[in-house]
This record gives structure tokens, sequence and C-alpha cells, in this order.
């Protein structure tokens, strides 16, 4: 049957829809955003204060983007919150701004350097602070009395983070049992936490970071340029081109290159590597990341390559 | 600096080939099943492994931490038993969540752990499945475990199963032990509902790769399809649309800004069927009437929305809708009641107990409810019933009548998945008791209850 012939036999039968053959198709990307805005308005439905993690990066913009739908034409309901380790990238930091204004959001953001400046946190001897957005994280939260928590993370990113559940809960200490983990059924998430405790939420658990970069295309999600090709000074270390900055280096014998590339994770600036790449556009970042031999995380953030369980000691902190 | 870091810091794509993006919007959810060491995480890396998913920096991790642990050759379950305690223990605790695909499908894969105390786990990762991966050693055959998964994923309604008899290097790749098992299997699996069309058995040796990917020559009396083949060509079947349209209410829209001052939507993701602009439908529990007067989708008005869509609609009169609230056909309604019969699988370690106080969310609403019969539970290894027992244990699963404090709009779980489920959980600590399926779902249980 045609296409036409199709639509010439639903529009006989309006009224008992029971019967027509061809109904619309979810596909993939629609399926992923329908379970993702699901997972949003549960959480709007079911608790007091919550909050979006938002860093600028992919992940976080997609997040955002998805609440946005979400909740349309109503302002999306919740603040934002960000753990600002002091070796950002400027660039992103003047996207995350521009995207706060542009939508009339609140941003409540944690500084690292606060901690470091007044001694409750000391800097590490390798210089990353990563692990560092720890602590400054859970005050915001307990602070604020935020109790759901969005974040960005996928199952696809790590094997500690593809065993982790939507809705995840975090006890008194902020941290993760992945032990003791509750059932997961269905599409019925157990947002129940007592006094103290709080929800992280991970709206793009089933993305991969293909699905993310198609999305981005499909929906024109503007991101911070980082994402795509760029000249830029850059030296070798631990396996990684890093950039020089407030983070630190290049040391003495670490030689500067000028060189194209792109960022295809954005953290903290002394750990996140740039990669070699000519992927100026989407289109052509999508084609990279379905020829890519390496994980995004492997590729690009040196904190997870530190031990074969780096990912779950910091989860189980209380990490994002 | 060395050849190794060089390949780790620079993206090389393959110089030469064609990359076939992938366009797939044909999907299959899979969850894997059956009892501990019988290499279910051993398969998992296996089919990722051969099907080319595990990346240049994964592989180089796992073969390095086998090479920690001592051994000769990779072990390929280090892939996906992600955490500290499951490496120690050689085992899988909980279910991981892998996504791959090949020139034909996308999968999303939930690996599931094999020990009795994590059935939980196994019960989470079945849930949404289309398709069960139930692995039995060649060596053992059909066992406990193997028993209790089956009946779990038949209560479930997981379509589809395929039977790997996994170790057949280990049988010497003995036909008689293949067919034997098979045999014994397929008793247990049309006991519990499944045709024989719905069980496919694959003899296949996780560790060496036979039958999984490719069709082994050493089982040359196999003549069915490697595992792959299978999953990549199975029929999946779509959510059904001829069903009664089902909304449950998650949130009230009202934006009250100066460009939508009157604006008020229900959002919601439809559990079932179909909604169009114009239908007449209910608001249930309260019963009123009215008419959609738009379905208002992510990108904007839609004529209709199917299943699995998030939508927000809006309705012509001015009703009292709220959280919890379920939008339905008016020509074929669920029925809205305060008691019902439904079966369980008890998920936490402490026991159910005749009139325990407990909450149930069912769609958007979470309710008070009393268990207030245990009228049967179901002995899944004899695949027999016990009237009346005096409580529900750990992976137990039972008929059990619920009385809430407020009504629900319900269906069968048989009809319809969204609106036929509901969790259990504890109204002191919050945590999850139960998996509930309203109605019988369960072949043998429901002749057992019938008798």
């Amino acid at each position: 049957m045609t296409t036409e012939a199709i639509m010439d036999q639903n529009l006989d039968l309006p009224e008992d829809p029971a019967t027509s053959e061809a109904p619309p198709q979810v596909d993939n990307l629609d399926a992923l955003e329908s379970e993702a805005i699901h997972i949003f308005r549960e959480v709007a439905g079911e608790f007091d204060r919550p909050v979006i993690l938002f860093s600028g990066g992919k992940d976080s913009t997609v997040l955002l983007h998805l609440a946005l739908k979400a909740f349309r034409p109503a302002p999306v309901p919740f603040p934002l919150l960000h753990v600002d380790t002091g070796h950002n990238f400027e660039e992103v930091l003047r996207f995350r701004d521009e995207l706060v204004s542009r939508h009339d959001l609140r941003l409540v953001v944690a500084r690292v350097q606060d901690w470091i400046d007044d001694g409750r946190l000391s800097e590490r001897p390798d210089g990353t602070r990563n692990p560092l957005q720890t602590q400054p994280l859970l005050e915001a939260i307990e602070q604020n009395r935020f109790d759901a928590v969005f974040g960005g993370g996928r199952r696809d990113e790590e094997r500690a983070r593809a065993k982790e559940r939507v809705f995840s809960l975090r006890d008194a200490f902020g941290q993760w049992d992945p032990r003791r983990q509750r059932p997961e059924l269905w599409n019925l998430y157990n947002g129940k936490h007592r006094a103290g405790e709080h929800m992280r939420v991970f709206p793009l658990s089933n993305w991969t970071e293909l699905d993310v970069w198609r999305y981005i295309q499909r929906e024109k999600i503007e991101l911070s340029n980082l994402y795509y090709a760029h000249r830029r000074e850059v030296f070798h270390r631990d396996g990684m081109w890093l950039t020089s900055g407030p983070w630190g280096g290049p040391r003495e014998d670490e030689e500067v290159h000028e060189k194209t590339v792109r960022y295809r994770t954005i953290g903290d600036g002394s750990c996140t590597g740039a990669v070699e790449s000519e992927a100026y556009t989407v289109d052509d970042v999508i084609a990279e990341v379905a020829a890519s031999h390496l994980t995004e995380r492997g590729a690009t953030r040196a904190d997870d390559r530190m031990s074969e369980a780096a990912m779950e000691d910091r989860k189980r902190e209380g990490y994002f | 600096m060395s050849n190794e870091t060089e390949t780790l810091t620079r993206f090389a794509p393959d110089s030469g080939t064609e990359v076939a993006l992938p366009v797939h919007t044909d999907l299959l959810r899979l969850a894997t099943a059956g009892s501990v060491d019988d290499g279910k995480s051993t398969l998992v890396g296996r089919l990722l492994h051969d099907t080319k998913s595990v990346l240049a920096d994964q592989l180089d991790a796992v073969h390095r931490a086998s090479a920690d642990r001592g051994l000769s050759t990779p072990d390929l379950s280090l892939l996906v038993d992600g955490l500290r305690a499951e490496r120690e223990q050689g085992i899988t605790i909980d279910v991981a969540y892998r996504y791959f695909a090949t020139g034909k499908r996308t999968f999303v894969l939930a690996d599931t752990p094999g020990h009795v105390q994590y059935t939980r786990n196994t019960v989470t990762g079945a849930s949404t499945a289309q398709l069960a991966v139930l692995l039995v050693d060649a060596r053992k055959g059909v066992v406990e475990q193997t028993r209790r998964h089956a009946a779990v994923l038949a209560l479930l309604g997981v379509p589809r199963l395929v039977l790997a008899i996994n170790k057949i290097d280990m049988v010497d790749f003995d036909e008689s032990v293949h067919t034997a098992i098979a045999q014994d299997f397929a008793r247990h699996a049309r006991a519990l509902g499944y045709s024989d069309e719905d069980v496919v058995t694959v003899p296949v040796s996780a560790l060496h790769g036979d039958n999984v990917v490719e069709r082994s020559e050493r089982t040359p009396w196999y003549e069915g399809p490697a595992l792959l083949e299978h999953l990549e060509t199975v029929p999946v079947a779509p959510d059904p649309h001829d069903v009664p349209f089902r909304l449950p209410v998650q949130y009230v829209i009202r934006p009250r800004t100066a460009d939508h001052p009157d604006y008020r939507g229900y959002a919601g993701q439809v559990a079932a069927g179909v909604v169009n602009e114009g239908d007449e439908v209910v608001v249930l529990p309260s019963g009123a009437r009215s008419r959609v007067s738009m379905v208002d989708t992510p990108d904007g008005r839609a004529q209709s929305a199917a299943a699995g869509r998030s939508i927000t609609v809006l309705l012509e009169d001015d009703l009292d809708i709220a959280r919890g609230d379920v939008i339905v056909s008016a020509a074929e309604q669920p029925r809205v009641t305060d008691e019902f019969d439904a079966t369980v699988c008890w998920l936490a370690e402490k026991p159910l107990a005749p009139n325990a106080k407990v909450l149930i969310k069912h769609g958007a609403r979470t309710v008070q409810a009393m268990a207030t019969e245990l009228s049967t539970r179901f002995d899944e290894q004899e695949l027999s019933s016990v009237d009346a027992p005096d409580k529900l244990e750990l992976n137990e699963i039972g008929k059990i009548r619920f009385r809430t404090s407020e009504s629900l709009p319900i269906d069968d779980y048989a009809d319809s998945r969204r609106t036929g489920s509901f969790i259990v959980l504890d109204p002191s600590d919050g945590s999850t008791l139960a998996a509930g399926l309203i109605g019988v779902p369960l072949a043998p249980l429901a002749s057992a209850v019938t008798r």
C-alpha cells in the first residue's frame, strides 16, 4: 500500500482510531525524548525542591532543552545548579550565563575555589579538581534543601553508571549504595525518601553519546563552540591534549603545539583533554562519534583512569 | 611518546572504511536471566566484543584487569560487571544496561544477576524486556533458578524466550545433552503459557564464541540460527494501538503568562491507545466527561498521539483535574474500584503478612492500601499453588487481594501493561516492596485459582 493510500484510508476512518492501520510510529529519538519528559514531569509532581545540575556541557544543555519541552508553554519550574571548579573553560561559563538569561532561569553556583580559599578543601597534588566537586555539591544540596537533583549521566558512559537507576536514592550523607538499589519496574519511579535523603534523577539514562548528538542535530540545539573543531594551543600530558589555563601547565618539559581540536566532553580544564578533530559541524561530529574507537571518557578524562573503580568510588561519595 | 598513548589521544576513525550511520528505528529490548555462574556476563561480554561494540579503551581496561588477576585470556565479564564488589566476587549483583547496534537492529540489553538474593534486580531488568535470553549450564541443565526466572519472565509477560545452553564445549558438543535440556525446559515453558514458537534453543559457548555471533562448525547437528542472528531477526511486536486510550495525568501545566493566560493542560505519557483532537474522554475516578480540544506535544499541536508519547491534553470543559487522575476513552473505560485481586512478586527481605498496610503507586497516583487476603502462593518449581499462605517472602509470587483508600481506574495487566501494573511501597521507609500485576496474568496460577 502506498503512503497516500494509507493516509486516505485514515482520513476515511477518523472516528475510529482503533481500526486505523498505520498509527504514528514512535522512533528511537522520540521514544527517548518522551521517556525523559515523563521523568521530568514525575519529579515535578512528586518533589518539593528539584534542581537541574547544569555545567554548560552538551549533556546538561540537552537536559535543559528537554526540561523546556516538558513544561512548555510554562517556564521550567526548577532552578539550575552549577558546581564551578574554578578551572572551568571561560567560553563554557559565558555560554552557561547566556542560556540562563535567555530562558530567564535561576542559577545557583557552588564554588570549589571558595572551599580551597578558606581551607576546607586542599588542592590535589595532580592539580585536578574534578574529585573536589563532591563536598561543595553536597553542601549546596543541603543548604538549598534540594530534594531531587537532575543529572545528565548516561548508562553508556561508564560501567558503574551502567548500574545506576533512573531514580537513585542518596542517603543523608549524599552517598550511593550500589548494593541496596531499589528495584525499578516498568516506568513506575519511586520518589519516596526520608528527611535529609535526596534523589538523583537521570533522564538521559538510556541515551548513548550518538543519540545525544543525533538529538542535538534534530532539535538544532546550540552548544558551546568548544565541541566543534577549532585551532588551539595544546600540550601533551597523561596521553591527552590539555590546554593551558589557570589550572597550570604546560610544565617545562611539555611542548606546546597548535592543533585543530575539539572537546568530546567538557569538565574541569585540568583533566579534560581535547581530541584532534576536523569536525566543524554537528553532521561531522556524528560521523566522527559513530566511527570512534574510544569512549568519550576514555578519550578525554584523566579522572576516570585513576583506577578500575574510579567512577564508582566517586559516586559512592556523592559525586554526580 | 609510545604508540599506546598515541592511540589513546588520537581520535582514530577507521581510515578508508565507509561508516554506516545507524538510523535504526527498529529496537529490541532484551534481558538476560539464569543461574549464578551460568556465564551471563561472559555471554554479554562476548556479544559486545564480537559485534565490535566494545571500544579500544574499554578493551584495554579489560586486558589490563585480566592480566592483573593472572588470567591468560581476557575475562569478558569484566566489561559488564561494573561494581567493585562484583569484580571481587566474580558475580553480578545488579542489572547493567548496555546499548549496542548491528547493521540490522539497535539493542538495549539488561544484564541481570543470577544469584537468588538478587532476583529483584532480574525483575527490574525484565520488566521492560521484549525478549529474554535464559542461560543454563550444559553440565547442569535446568535448575531451580532457571525455573524461578522463567516463572518471573512469564509473569511479567516477556513475550519471547531464548534458552541458551551454555558451556556446550564442556560436554563435548554432545547433541543428546542439548536435546534433553531443551525438552526438559520446553515442558516447563509450555506449562507457564509459552507456545513452542515463543521459545528458541541455541547451544553456545560464551567463552569461545560458538553460535554467539556466527554458527559454529563444532555443532554440525544444530540447524538453527546463531544467537545474534536470532536477535536481529526475531519479530518485535510494536505497542498495540487497537487498545483503548489511557493517559495518567502527571502534572497540570498552567503558565498564567501574558501569552498563555488561559492555558490549562494535563501532561502525561500515553499509557495505551491513541488520542485524537475531538475525542470524547472521561476523567477518572471522578467520571467527568469532556472532549479533547487540543493534543499538544513537545513539538506543538498535533492531530493525534499514540502510546509512548509524552503529551499535554487540553479539554473543552473546565474540570477539576489533578495529578493522579486518568483521562480515558469514553467508549472503553477501565473499571474503577477500591478492591481488586493482583499477582505480586515480593521483592523485599521483610515478608508480606496479611492485613499489612502498604502504599500502592499506580500510574501517577500513590494511595494507601491493605493486603486483605493472601489467597494463593505460587510454587514456581512445581508449578502448583499453595492456598492461603500465612506470608509471602522474598522472591515469592502470590495472588493477593488489595483494598485501597481511594478508588483506582485499573485494567488487567494482560490487557494493558502500563495501566495494569503497580509497585508496592513501604510507608515507613519508602522502599519498593513488590511488583504488582492486576489480575492473574500467569497461566498455571490462573488455572489453579479457578480450579
